[in-house]
């Protein structure tokens, strides 16, 4: 008796954590597009001290520069207590996976459209189960402006030529 | 009602008795002209889509696969998925968005099975505006840039708006092309007599024909099709954008809205308060094209950063 009260006990637990787990995911985004071989940050930077004077890089990063997004720098976004994860405006850290909501702190009509489908691309179903980008699937974080692409070939122009039978062509060479 | 069922059983015997003799005079032909030997008995006396029986439907979609088999050599699904109820399809497109790249085009392309070169088949054409009104006079869908979006111009991609008042509906003599009541403009194109009145009709220049047989490399079939879609179109058929039937009918979205990489277009159901099509109708300034021939289209453009 107290076995099976275990049991469901058990059950019931599994069944609140995956309830939660779904929950917490309300919007379903794919994992976010972090640099492999830097990521995890901490990796590196568990060791090193952490120095949050505003300051141009010049040992690591240097690649690393913020342009078209106004003032701002590393600790802006990237949380200095664990480099693993993103703060928000009020301090809260927040994971990577959920990085529209730093995004939206600016951005809040953006942010909105985006929640109802009318900002970026979903995938999926339209009359079922979508999947979201993240803002940063499109727009680089530290260079936001959507790059310029190389279009697919033009049409090729009418050639009323190609439909006539090869003979004729053959006359008007020899007129 | 009764006066179709009387001209259509008038045109069948007709047909019958025309095609028995047509068939004996051509068949010493047949060996000389390809066209001939392409002939399709069952293709030419067979009943308009819309009167079949589910049985003959099913009839015919298995003598379809059977075909595309012998002549293609892989194996085809020809469906004819019916509407969903409650469904009409509404598609809109954010110019503020669009980037003019054709990624759209060439999904198109591959997803429906259009003819490719020499006899190019495109559903959607990029037209490029310099800034300023949209003066389709003044576009051009030729441009070829190294990168786009260009500076001092937008672009409107402008495929079968799939109109409630369709002029090319009415057009068809023969009634070879109807909308669905999903609200999908569609063609038979085993019906079609490639008489082109719908495409004098449209507004949009929203139909291509086929005036060769559609060029279509094998391996690059798509073999999941739909009867009234992207089937293998055969020569002198008039064919469009069927907003993809064969996936959106399953709930999935049409290939160009799958493919475009900004995210500029939606699609999804105009009766459901919550789709994004709705959502966008209610909130954003929208227009739709040539608004005021009156064709009352369920393709809806809008600019929105």
């Amino acid at each position: 008796m107290i076995r099976d009260l275990k049991f469901l006990i058990v059950l019931f637990v599994i069944f609140v954590l995956a309830k939660n787990s779904l929950a917490t995911k309300e919007y379903p985004v794919p994992y976010p597009p972090l640099t492999p071989g830097i990521f995890p940050c901490m990796n590196c930077h568990s060791d090193l001290p952490r120095n949050t004077k505003k300051r141009v890089l010049k040992d690591m990063h240097q690649d690393i520069k913020v342009e078209n997004h106004g003032d701002r720098w590393c600790y802006d976004c990237h949380d200095e207590r664990n480099l693993d994860k993103l703060k928000l405006a009020n301090g809260d850290q927040i994971k990577f996976e959920d990085s529209f909501k730093l995004c939206g702190q600016c951005h809040g009509n953006v942010l909105n459209d985006w929640k109802k489908g009318i900002h970026g691309k979903r995938t999926g179903s339209w009359n079922g189960e979508k999947q979201y980008l993240l803002c940063v699937h499109c727009h680089n974080p530290h260079n936001p402006p959507f790059k310029a692409l190389r279009p697919d070939p033009a049409p090729i122009r009418p050639d009323s030529t190609l439909l006539k039978p090869k003979h004729h062509n053959n006359e008007k060479k020899s007129h | 009602m009764k006066e179709n069922k009387k001209i259509s059983f008038v045109r069948r015997k007709f047909l019958k008795t025309f095609t028995v003799a047509a068939a004996a005079a051509l068949a010493p032909l047949a060996k000389a002209n390809s066209a001939v030997k392409d002939f399709d008995f069952e293709d030419f006396v067979q009943k308009n889509f819309k009167e079949m029986t589910p049985k003959e439907v099913e009839k015919l979609l298995k003598r379809l696969e059977k075909k595309y088999k012998e002549k293609y050599g892989r194996d085809f699904v020809v469906k004819a998925t019916p509407p969903m109820e409650n469904v009409e399809f509404g598609y809109a497109l954010n110019l503020s968005k669009c980037i003019g790249c054709r990624r759209c085009v060439y999904a198109c392309v591959k997803e429906n099975n259009l003819s490719r070169k020499p006899y190019q088949i495109h559903y959607i054409r990029v037209m490029r505006f310099k800034n300023g009104p949209i003066d389709l006079e003044k576009s051009e869908h030729y441009y070829e840039s190294e990168r786009v979006p260009e500076k001092g111009y937008f672009y409107v991609p402008i495929q079968c708006q799939q109109c409630r008042k369709a002029p090319c509906v009415k057009a068809c003599p023969i009634k070879a092309t109807w909308t669905e009541k999903d609200g999908i403009v569609v063609v038979d194109y085993n019906w079609c007599i490639a008489c082109r009145y719908c495409m004098a009709a449209c507004p949009y220049m929203g139909r291509r024909f086929n005036w060769a047989e559609p060029e279509i490399p094998v391996e690059e079939l798509n073999t999941n099709t739909h009867y009234l879609g992207n089937r293998p179109r055969m020569k002198n058929v008039v064919e469009k954008c069927t907003f993809c039937i064969q996936k959106s009918r399953e709930g999935r979205y049409p290939a160009c809205v799958e493919i475009c990489p900004v995210g500029a277009r939606k699609f999804g159901n105009l009766l459901d308060p919550n789709s994004e099509v709705r959502r966008i109708i209610e909130t954003k300034r929208i227009f739709r094209l040539k608004e005021d021939l009156n064709t009352d289209p369920r393709f809806f453009y809008f600019f929105h950063s």
